[in-house]
């Protein structure tokens, strides 16, 4: 039999572990797809290459298809999400220096995992600079329509720091983090696994807060298709979705988990140490404050808890946050077309299940 | 953009110093002598604000094109055109992209004289794309301003318990009596009417 080709674009991040693991353990092949993956090097070209057709799907951040559907940013192009690619799995990383004055900061018995209590102590770093006539701190993020930009935005604003006045957010693209941390370009950033941990590593930062401290089920990537190629090929995307969903099972199993950290660490695919992926595997992060080690279980989540299945609560979340930044305009329409991208009704069909109950809360911001 | 008499100002952005050189030769071969070359990432917006440039030429397998994203999304921030080169011939795939919008991709960026094309592609398109905002953007105010006036109408119709046309003659009249436009008398009476609520 002949397998069917699917080309699908990546960037070296954990979260590309689903397509990674379904084109490498031979998901993919079982569903009758030959699985051709294609590195990338930044969001913007994986954006185009996959709106132009180049790529059949795309590991591509969630804000970035809504924004693609409504013609944010770029031109207008409907993208279809008929899987997400698990949850979670970002943090927010400071240098040593900063970590030290938001703890010098923190109000008396307050925890650092609390993220009302940092950002206290951060609005305070702020201030104490402005009165001092130093420069405000700089955070990177990965892209002005990400997670990472909307999850430090939330930390910051409930504080009441202004993002676009008080700090500077500044692009910067993954491999480059923790580079720009050791020229203090930056002195923090929020941005997915693995790159907290490389930052770690080198002693250039300290984690300040796994992203689930701050909403506690994030949309983060999702396998962007056209929707156009969704409507031609429906069976298709049935059997990719299936291909994903056993990958991510596969994923959830801890006997796989020193397997998926080899393979990820391919020099083709992550090109990244395989102890320092297995740490956001496992949700078992140094975080450079001494010998701290910090364990969260759904510090990234695969298959578990739903967490593939695209939930239009998340894509309404997600342009709430680009009306909230003024990134979107305030219209309902442009809510409505951000959830229908997301097709949880072609996932349910892929694996012949009933729409589960959806949960009262399918985020967990936190306010504040 | 810049008139024909001033020298472009370009910035290339390319972390490979003989695709970069290449580059350069085909652009002061073209007569293009303000070419500034960006090579590391290490605070690349900030660079390009204080260089601003006309045009930006950057390599497409270069991460940093994300930073240049952000720099589309600052209102502060003049939109640039930027072209895309690759040296590769992955051309067939990426040369459709051409057509696509505000970036303009372009393969064989090693051959000297393929540089210029570029550089023409990427402004011709910027401009092109430039054109169809600002319409657009007309388009939309003209549609608002036309909102503006049907609201005073239906004000004065009310008001003064007349017909659409004479509350519309009624407005142009006042327009012209005070030399104004039309959607601004409108929108005085809209206000007006709002106070008097």
């Amino acid at each position: 039999m002949s397998l069917d080709p699917v080309k699908i674009g990546f960037i070296p991040l954990v979260d590309a572990a689903i397509p990674i693991i379904a084109a490498d353990v031979g998901f993919a092949a079982e569903e009758g797809i030959a699985l051709e993956l294609v590195r990338e090097v930044s969001w913007a070209n994986i954006r185009d290459r996959l709106t132009l057709g180049h790529f059949d799907g795309a590991h591509l951040l969630a804000p970035i298809a809504i924004a693609t559907t409504l013609g944010l940013g770029t031109v207008k192009v409907p993208l279809a999400a008929p899987l997400a690619l698990g949850l979670n799995g970002n943090a927010v990383t400071v240098s040593p220096p900063l970590f030290e004055d938001i703890r010098r900061h923190m109000a008396p018995g307050a925890r650092m995992a609390d993220p009302s209590a940092t950002g206290a102590a951060f609005k305070a770093v702020v201030e104490e600079r402005r009165r001092n006539g130093d420069e405000p701190p700089t955070l990177g993020m990965t892209f002005p329509f990400s997670t990472h930009n909307y999850q430090l935005r939330l930390w910051l604003a409930a504080a009441g720091v202004e993002p676009d006045e008080d700090v500077r957010l500044a692009v910067v693209p993954p491999p480059f983090m923790v580079d720009a941390l050791e020229n203090a370009h930056v002195e923090g950033f929020c941005v997915g696994a693995p790159w907290n941990s490389v930052a770690v590593e080198y002693k250039l930062g300290r984690i300040l807060h796994f992203g689930v401290d701050l909403v506690r089920r994030c949309p983060e990537k999702v396998l962007a298709v056209r929707a156009h190629w969704l409507e031609r090929n429906p069976e298709l995307a049935a059997r990719l979705v299936r291909a994903c969903v056993r990958a991510a099972d596969w994923l959830d199993e801890p006997n796989n988990r020193e397997e998926a950290a080899r393979r990820l660490a391919a020099p083709n695919r992550l090109d990244v140490h395989a102890p320092i992926i297995q740490r956001a595997l496992d949700g078992r992060l140094a975080t450079g404050d001494g010998d701290e080690v910090r364990v969260s279980a759904s510090y990234i989540l695969f298959g578990a808890d739903g967490a593939t299945r695209p939930d239009q609560r998340h894509a309404r979340w997600l342009h709430a946050q680009m009306v909230r930044w003024r990134q979107a305009s305030d219209d309902p329409a442009g809510a409505d077309l951000a959830a229908a991208s997301y097709r949880s009704d072609v996932y349910d069909a892929a694996l012949g299940r009933a729409a589960p109950p959806e949960a009262d809360d399918p985020l967990g911001v936190f306010t504040g | 953009m810049p008139d024909r008499d001033r020298p472009l100002k370009i910035v290339l952005i390319d972390a490979s110093p003989v695709r970069a050189a290449i580059m350069e030769q085909g652009l002061r071969d073209a007569g293009h002598t303000t070419i500034m070359r960006i090579a590391d990432h290490v605070n690349l917006l900030a660079r390009i604000y204080a260089i601003d440039p006309d045009v930006i030429l950057i390599d497409l397998e270069n991460p940093s094109r994300d930073v240049l994203e952000q720099m589309f999304q600052v209102s502060r921030a003049v939109r640039r055109p930027v072209g895309m080169f690759v040296d590769q011939s992955d051309s067939a795939s990426i040369e459709a992209a051409i057509d696509a919008g505000v970036s303009a991709y372009v393969v064989d960026g090693l051959k000297r004289e393929r540089v210029q094309p570029i550089l023409e592609t990427t402004i011709s398109r910027f401009r092109a794309f430039a054109k169809l905002r600002a319409e657009l953007e007309q388009a939309k105010s003209q549609l608002e301003e036309r909102k503006t006036v049907d609201r005073a109408k239906g004000i004065l119709m009310r008001a003064k318990k007349i017909d659409e046309d004479e509350a519309y003659a009624l407005l142009r009249k006042v327009a012209m009596n005070e030399k104004k436009k039309i959607v601004e008398i409108a929108q005085s009476v809209i206000t007006a009417a709002e106070l008097l609520a």
